[in-house]
């Protein structure tokens, strides 16, 4: 005789001002077995679980229903609280009554009534639930992380400074991402090259950390603790064994017109290249698209000027499989391209440049050498507009997200030019300064207040050219009045946008991403840094727009997780995985069939003189991660979900 | 009748992206209409036609199914059974004597809270405008008791 205990929670008032608690309560003890049926403020607080378990212990309950919150807030709580009472955790459902009805109903009869119905049902389903035992499954300690920017490097170094493997995998030729792009960083305006290099030659020289750069993620399989994964080495055409880096072939590449991606456009490169010249490895790759003996069967200067016969025009990509336990997401983001804003002539005048091209403008080893000069004719521009927000805060045309980044860098980029240019002029149009952060603020005021930027509060409308100089029309929404500025430059603070392959990458790795193509934490708040897919965590600006200190902050934290799941032997798995009745079992394989994981084998029940007088299927539980899909397809009724099974859904649905 | 038509909805839905969609429903606080009851599995593949058969045969109105959009599947494939199986199921609802109307299949996904909500409200909507499903019910009794005939 089933002997199910019912609790109730108010959730303060966010449950017990919608539903009729009492009410519940005294609805749900007159159903037929239960035993106990009460209600407490907080059941999640330490004296509402001791409550739990002490009815667990004086009425030797068989079930436990928390009507509460969503199970995907306190699910584990409640079911450590049912182990540690002595029932087995898995006779312990949720109710959700806190997010799926009080939270958005209005009418207080009609959410009772709803939670009457939820309650009973979960009631129902316990009634049928089965003792389950945990699943333990082994774990490789080696953890897979993708992306070579700084959120990725100090992952790396995080996890392999703590004695682990770490396979880092980057696809550009050189690690560094954007932040090697940077010219001088804010608050500090320490140079991002001097914090940055000492990072990637750490990373690239620690005995721990394996480096793949110009590779690629192929596909991800497995599950926590046991991915497999399939690397792409794209073909260098050098030998990465055999070269010096000693830049000869660089020097004589005859394709030297090349736009250089490092360069955000504003230089140029040769078709044997590395990005830049601090790269790590310090190895080139040839661009195919743009080698004159790829183009035309003729030229090899490269191979004839390489003293070390390096290079090979015949190299293939190779496919690498690696077995990881843990991946670490740090693919980072793009900026948006401004052409859509036509107002701003983004494309159409040279001279009208995005935020990431001043970086390069203003690095020392930019295509200037640190010089603000203007990109169309290399003249000083003596007076410079910054508009915020090209993109952000945008939902007609670009984003509706805050790129988090720009205030700070455009304050940085006054200061930058006012430093490297005295005399000069900078605007400013923004919407709101948003400075916070350690020093920001302060940061943002030193760039009005000793660099002498004017901002203005306002929209630019327009901007075109006119007798050599860049018209900037605009409006001071303080002073209510149009503006208009004639500038020799403008600067875009430009949107920060996910990778443009971001959702077709999520789907290779199986996380979850939003609607921008940012990836999706378990938890905004409680697990930040970790996907949806157990294993796999996420650091940087995949996730969303971040600064140099939130990225590495997070690499850390997505490090500490990974070192507390290499730091068991076992991994504790939920058991809800398929299980075969062999004795209906026909062997007609559409499971095998159905399932996304190969997990169905096929297996020979014997008799006593060993012949086969049967085949079935059988599950390996390791493999399973409980979708279900098998059971729905199995004509027999053979097949059942642990957790999920056939007799616990008709029941719930019988509940309702 | 004087009073509307409250009807009865049950909601099939995976838990990786439906039911997540109408827990940020929740912690958004939309309001949306209260008559959907939600049955949560592990993925749309494991929701059986037969379960939608029980739930009109015990008195649902209307039901339901949502999971992860194409390609999102948690579990890699899933719902693209979970649609195939849905494809030939809805083919048959007719001949079972169920009108598809009352039948809904839609991708919800973590982040679509206000989808989830705007979703129920239609779909409460057309199951209040076809009225109470009773066809089905009579039927049962019908077959179950020939000699009335």
């Amino acid at each position: 005789m089933a002997k199910i205990g019912v609790f109730i929670c108010h959730c303060g008032e966010n449950i017990g001002a919608k539903v009729d608690c009492t009410k519940l309560a005294a609805a749900m003890g007159e159903h037929p077995g239960v035993a106990v049926s009460v209600e407490y403020k907080y059941f999640c607080s330490d004296p509402g679980q001791e409550s739990v378990k002490r009815a667990i212990r004086d009425n030797n309950l068989t079930g436990v229903v928390v009507a509460a919150c969503s199970p995907r807030m306190h699910e584990a709580t409640f079911r450590k609280a049912c182990a540690e009472a002595g029932l087995n955790p898995y006779l312990c459902e949720i109710a959700n009554i806190r997010e799926q009805c009080s939270w958005v109903h209005t009418d207080n009869d009609q959410a009772t009534e709803k939670a009457m119905d939820i309650t009973r049902s979960m009631v129902e389903k316990v009634k049928r639930n089965n003792k389950l035992q945990p699943i333990e499954v082994p774990v490789t300690r080696r953890a897979l992380v993708i992306g070579g920017g700084i959120a990725g490097i100090q992952a790396a170094l995080d996890i392999a400074n703590a004695g682990q493997d770490v396979v880092l995998v980057e696809r550009e030729p050189s690690l560094g991402g954007h932040m090697a792009q940077l010219s001088e960083t804010f608050p500090t305006l320490d140079c991002s090259q001097c914090i940055m290099t000492p990072r990637m030659v750490e990373a690239a020289q620690h005995p721990k950390i394996r480096l793949l750069t110009y590779a690629e993620i192929e596909s991800v399989d497995g599950y926590i603790g046991n991915f497999s994964v399939r690397v792409r080495m794209k073909s260098r055409y050098v030998d990465i064994n055999k070269c010096t880096g000693c830049g000869d072939c660089i020097t004589k590449c005859p394709a030297k017109k090349i736009s250089s991606e490092f360069d955000c456009g504003l230089g140029k490169r040769t078709a044997i290249y590395t990005p830049f010249a601090q790269s790590v490895p310090n190895i080139p790759v040839i661009d195919h698209a743009n080698c004159i003996y790829f183009k035309n069967g003729k030229c090899k200067i490269c191979s004839k000027t390489c003293q070390c016969d390096a290079i090979d025009f015949d190299m293939q990509d190779t496919f690498e499989d690696i077995e990881v336990g843990a991946i670490v997401v740090a693919t980072g983001f793009q900026v948006q391209n401004n052409t859509m804003y036509g107002e701003y002539g983004y494309g159409k005048y040279p001279d009208v440049i995005n935020g990431l091209q001043f970086e390069r403008l203003a690095s020392a080893s930019g295509p200037t050498a640190g010089k603000i000069l203007r990109p169309s004719d290399g003249v000083e521009p003596q007076t410079v507009v910054f508009i915020q927000c090209a993109g952000s805060r945008d939902p007609s045309k670009g984003v509706r997200y805050c790129s988090k980044i720009c205030c700070m860098y455009t304050a940085k980029h006054a200061m930058l030019y006012a430093h490297k240019v005295h005399g000069g002029k900078t605007h400013i149009f923004y919407m709101d300064i948003r400075a916070a952060g350690k020093g920001y603020d302060e940061f943002s005021r030193r760039a009005i207040e000793e660099d002498e930027a004017a901002y203005l509060r306002g929209r630019v409308s327009k901007v075109w050219e006119e007798n050599g100089k860049l018209m900037v029309r605009g409006v001071d929404t303080l002073l209510g009045r149009p503006v208009e500025i004639a500038a020799d430059m403008v600067v875009l603070a430009t949107a920060i946008i996910a990778q443009p392959d971001a959702k077709e990458f999520a789907k290779t790795i199986g996380i979850g991403y939003d609607e921008y193509g940012f990836y999706n934490e378990a938890h905004l708040k409680l697990r930040p840094v970790e996907s949806s897919t157990a294993g796999v965590f996420l650091a940087g600006a995949c996730q969303s727009p971040k600064d140099i200190p939130d990225s590495v902050a997070q690499a850390s934290a997505t490090a500490s997780k990974v070192l507390a799941l290499f730091s068991k032997d076992m991994l504790e798995r939920e058991p809800v995985v398929a299980t075969n009745n062999e004795a209906t079992c026909a062997g007609c394989w559409g499971c095998v069939l159905a399932c996304p994981y190969n997990a169905i084998e096929q297996k020979d029940i014997l008799d006593r003189s060993g012949r086969i007088i049967k085949r079935v299927a059988s599950v390996n539980p390791g493999l399973c991660q409980g979708c279900g899909t098998c059971v729905t397809f199995c004509r027999s009724n053979s097949l059942d979900l642990a957790g999920f099974t056939e007799r616990q859904i008709f029941a719930e649905v019988m509940g309702l | 009748m004087s009073e509307t038509f409250e009807p009865k909805i049950i909601a099939f839905v995976c838990t990786y992206c439906t039911y997540a969609g109408a827990d940020l429903a929740g912690t958004s606080r939309l309001k949306y209409a209260p008559n959907v009851r939600i049955i949560r599995l592990p993925c749309t593949g494991r929701i059986s036609p037969m379960f939608i058969l029980k739930a009109l045969q015990k008195g649902a109105d209307g039901v339901l199914i949502s999971g992860c959009h194409p390609g999102d599947c948690h579990f890699t494939h899933g719902n693209y059974h979970a649609r195939r199986r849905w494809m030939v199921f809805r083919a048959l609802l007719d001949f079972i004597g169920i009108p598809p109307e009352r039948v809904k299949y839609s991708w919800i996904s973590a982040a679509e809270g206000v989808k989830f909500a705007e979703f129920i409200n239609s779909v409460t909507e057309d199951i209040r405008k076809l009225g109470p499903f009773e066809q089905y019910t009579q039927l049962i009794e019908q077959t179950q008791a020939p000699a009335s005939l």
